[in-house]
């Protein structure tokens, strides 16, 4: 018999009413020997359930001129081992009514399935399969890199407003490699060659570097074993060196321009900002909230519904990163408004809440924003296994606790504080898209 | 699109094609345990309720059967803002109330037309179902649509039209279907044009809500953690006095019958050319519709296993993504085949689509493609009804399309009696490899067409 260590996870303690309790879900940890950690949430209200292996590789692991190394191995471990061949892993997960796929970010790289739950242990086969035996043919490594061209031209080349978020987080970022694309820049794409792919696959897809996260209609101490019987003897991966780059603070603000063939004028302004834990981290996810949170937002009620100067306006932070990353802010003009106009508007909303405080029901509304997210989160087995994962990659998934009572324990007068300490001039990055556009192309 | 989002997926959209048109492909040779009850009121409502307790939260989604196909042409767009103006200001609200109290409690409260509907959906947790449902119901019942309100909406879809003018697959796609439907509404864009949007007017919006919006017309379908008790006292409560009444006759146009090649060519300063080809499909309630599922899986709908994905992407690298799906509507339907390569390789990508189509029109699949076919549509179903939310949108489709609540124990047995000369006598019915419609936007000198 393993060794399970059960938690109670409170997600819904947040509700102020005390039956709400009863949802409190039992979470499954276990860790192998080889350093793999095993993480099992039962959910019986559906017959399906969803595997994922959490590597914690992304593409701020990556070399130097290898940027997108960690997304096209992600597209090669779809391309085989000995004993399944190109293709053959999807066509099984899909002969058994499942889906597949897997996605990278700058911190990590997910794999995941979903299936009946009578078909889950599936995953474990193919999946502790391709951590190890991966084939990487140098033919399928050239194909596959032109179909990564291709997924680049549609994603940035012919996106103008991508384009410019691309522009604005490579200035942002002088030194640490979130400076890079997940995607990946052309040139390093064209020099990717099967040595690249193999050495960063052996370092970094190693037992102690993953976390597999189960969740759905399973038993967990029937499926830890399974678990265990295909992966434990998995050896280590070649040593890993942390990644030692820190991004020095800003001092001037730092502005770039883009020409594109566009409609609009659109504006990205992006401030550096740190990471949970960080003690501010909170906080300015309540501010996030109060500035973009719907459409009751002060954003979205000034520039879109008052001054009708945004067609759109959006907010993005995220403090779920490994290393400080950014607070983003976009709006695409209205026909017939400029990007000065946007720009000027914005730090006037953002003027105004570092001078003062926001109401406590704004405060309000935005912790309920949150609690609300997390239970509607709970609500798709793959969210939830989501969840465990984000917070597992920043250390421990125990960590939602520890979110959770930071976003409750947040005051106006910390909003004030993180808007003053981070939404300042010089810590800025700021896009511009400037449409080009030549008239009478269109033609029938 | 979030531009800051820094996920890159291997392969995004497969799975939202089958989303979007979850209704086509679902259900499965597993047993499952899914209950859902039906009950019509005496004002003609439908309420169909699957109670879930696990989560405290409740999705509700109202569809009422009445979108694009039921405004003006020149007038296009009503739908489209009649649904985006029900959340803008009720009798006793006004726009910002609205939008403070469903924000303050966490909640979402949406509308959105569609070709034949329009869908209001609700999400909230289960301790704030009182004022969500208060809200959903002021919002369904007390419209006021102020002119303020009119005027401001229609300027920010003119705006968004035009920023749309950006994405190459919005241009090929509006291209396309307006090619393939001809004067049905299918062929237009659901928002209208600009042209149209200046034309419509407060009391074309007031003539679409009081005509259509009407319980007799309509599905309330509601899931999550609410009993059936509980729906009864918030209905009674909140929208006990919504009155039944008679609705205009709507005729449609005829989509486009004649057989003519069509070939459209857009230039644009880009790297990849976005490719849409495809000729006229089927409505919903066509009898082939579960064998064009089975073949449209096979040829390009089934992701990997699909042979345009096996032909186009894995073995030649010319494309992310290229997929095929029929979307089968009320009324009419289409089938598209779409796919973006870079501008020099458009000619080629062109000529392996239309030798995929011709093979599924002169051959038999292979027993391991039709078995594959089904066993991926069938054992695929219960996670089409894996969360609460997707259970309320797939209860107001099935009766929407009038498919029976024994849908989802049919469903299999309609999908596994498909046979190989089934599908290959829908390919050469429903596939056309010479009268198509050909879209193609891209940098046309680079492109150097051959079509």
């Amino acid at each position: 018999m393993l060794f399970f260590r059960v938690f109670l996870i409170s997600l819904v303690l947040l509700l102020s009413v005390t039956a709400y309790t009863a949802y409190a879900t039992a979470v499954y940890e276990h860790t192998l020997e080889n350093g793999l950690k095993i993480i099992i949430v039962e959910e019986h209200k559906a017959p399906v359930a969803t595997f994922q292996i959490w590597f914690r590789a992304g593409s701020s692991d990556e070399p130097r001129g290898k940027s997108g190394l960690s997304h096209l191995l992600e597209h090669m471990m779809f391309k085989g081992t000995p004993k399944y061949g190109p293709s053959e892993l999807s066509k099984i997960v899909q002969r058994n009514g499942g889906m597949n796929n897997a996605y990278t970010t700058k911190d990590y790289t997910v794999y995941f399935e979903m299936f009946s739950s009578d078909r889950i242990k599936l995953s474990l086969e193919l999946e502790a399969d391709r951590m190890q035996n991966l084939t990487l043919d140098p033919k399928e490594v050239r194909s596959e890199r032109q179909v990564v061209m291709e997924e680049r031209r549609l994603r940035y080349e012919d996106d103008p407003q991508n384009s410019l978020s691309e522009e604005v987080v490579a200035a942002a970022f002088k030194v640490h490699p979130y400076q890079r694309p997940v995607i990946g820049w052309m040139s390093d794409l064209k020099s990717m060659e099967r040595n690249d792919l193999y050495h960063y696959y052996k370092t970094f897809y190693s037992p102690d570097n993953a976390v597999i996260i189960i969740v759905g209609d399973v038993t967990a101490d029937e499926i830890v074993h399974k678990v265990k019987a295909y992966f434990e003897n998995i050896p280590p991966g070649l040593p890993r060196k942390p990644m030692a780059s820190v991004e020095p603070a800003q001092k001037g603000e730092k502005r770039v321009m883009l020409r594109k063939e566009a409609e609009l004028p659109y504006i990205i302004v992006a401030y550096h900002t740190p990471s949970f834990p960080h003690e501010d981290s909170c906080a300015i996810d309540v501010l996030n909230l109060i500035l973009s949170g719907g459409k009751s937002s002060r954003l979205y009620r000034s520039l879109v519904y008052e001054k009708k100067i945004a067609l759109n306006i959006s907010a993005n932070y995220s403090s779920f990163n490994r290393d400080p990353y950014l607070f983003f802010f976009s709006a695409t003009a209205t026909p017939g408004k400029e990007n000065a106009e946007l720009e000027k508007s914005l730090y006037e909303e953002i003027e105004q809440i570092k001078k003062e405080k926001p109401s406590e029901i704004e405060i309000q509304k935005a912790k309920n924003q949150i609690e609300s997210s997390f239970v509607m989160g709970q609500d798709s087995i793959f969210l939830q296994a989501m969840k465990y994962g984000i917070f597992e990659m920043l250390g421990d998934w125990r960590l939602i606790d520890k979110y959770l009572d930071g976003v409750r324990k947040v005051t106006p007068a910390d909003v004030v504080n993180v808007a003053n300490k981070y939404l300042h001039e010089n810590n800025r990055t700021v896009g511009i898209l400037i449409p080009t556009k030549e008239d009478s192309r269109s033609k029938e | 699109m979030n531009p800051h989002a820094f996920i890159s997926l291997r392969y995004p959209l497969f799975f939202s094609v089958l989303i979007l048109y979850a209704i086509f492909c679902f259900l499965s040779t597993n047993v499952f345990a899914f209950e859902a009850k039906r009950t019509v009121l005496p004002n003609g409502l439908t309420v169909l309720q699957s109670e879930n307790h696990n989560l405290p939260i409740v999705m509700i989604t109202l569809m009422v059967k009445a979108g694009q196909s039921h405004e003006p042409k020149e007038k296009a767009g009503i739908a489209n803002l009649a649904a985006a103006l029900l959340t803008e200001g009720t009798k006793t609200r006004a726009s910002k109330e609205i939008s403070e109290e469903i924000d303050f409690i966490g909640a979402s409260l949406n509308a959105s037309a569609g070709n034949d509907s329009t869908s209001i959906t609700l999400s909230v947790l289960k301790k704030d179902v009182d004022k969500g449902f208060e809200l959903f119901s002021d919002v369904l019942l007390n419209p006021v649509f102020p002119q303020t309100e009119i005027e401001r909406e229609k300027d920010l879809v003119k705006g968004l039209l035009r920023q749309r003018e950006e994405d190459p697959a919005f241009v090929a796609g509006r291209a396309f279907r307006s090619a393939v439907f001809g004067e049905h509404p299918y062929g237009r864009v659901i928002e209208g044009s600009p042209e149209t949007i200046d034309q419509i007017k407060r009391d074309d919006i007031l003539k679409f809500y009081s005509e259509f919006f009407l319980p007799n017309n309509s599905i309330l379908s509601v899931s999550g953690d609410l009993s059936g008790e509980e729906l009864n006292l918030l209905i009674t409560k909140y929208i006990g006095g919504w009155e039944q009444s008679g609705m205009p006759e709507i005729t449609l146009s005829k989509p486009d019958e004649k057989k003519t090649r069509k070939v459209i060519k857009i230039d644009r300063d880009l790297t990849q050319a976005n490719i849409v080809l495809g000729n006229p499909g089927i409505n919903r309630n066509n009898p082939d519709f579960y064998a064009v599922s089975v073949m449209n899986y096979i040829l390009g709908g089934g992701g990997f296993s699909s042979r345009l994905m096996q032909s186009v992407r894995e073995e030649k690298g010319l494309a992310y993504d290229v997929h095929s799906f029929f979307a089968a509507q009320k009324d009419a339907g289409h089938f598209e085949i779409g796919v973006q390569t870079k501008n020099e390789s458009a000619n080629v990508t062109i000529e392996d689509i239309i030798r995929q189509i011709n093979r599924m029109r002169y051959e038999e699949v292979s027993d391991e493609e039709l078995s594959e076919a089904k066993s991926y549509l069938t054992g695929s179903f219960p996670r089409k009804l894996d969360t609460s939310r997707k259970i309320a949108d797939f209860l107001a489709s099935v009766e929407f399309y009038d498919l029976g609540l024994d849908y989802v124990e049919k469903y299999p047995a309609y999908i596994n009696a498909v046979t190989k000369n089934d599908v290959l006598r829908v390919a050469k019915k429903y596939l056309d490899a010479d009268n198509f419609t050909l879209v193609v936007v891209a940098d046309q000198e680079k492109a150097k067409l051959k079509y």
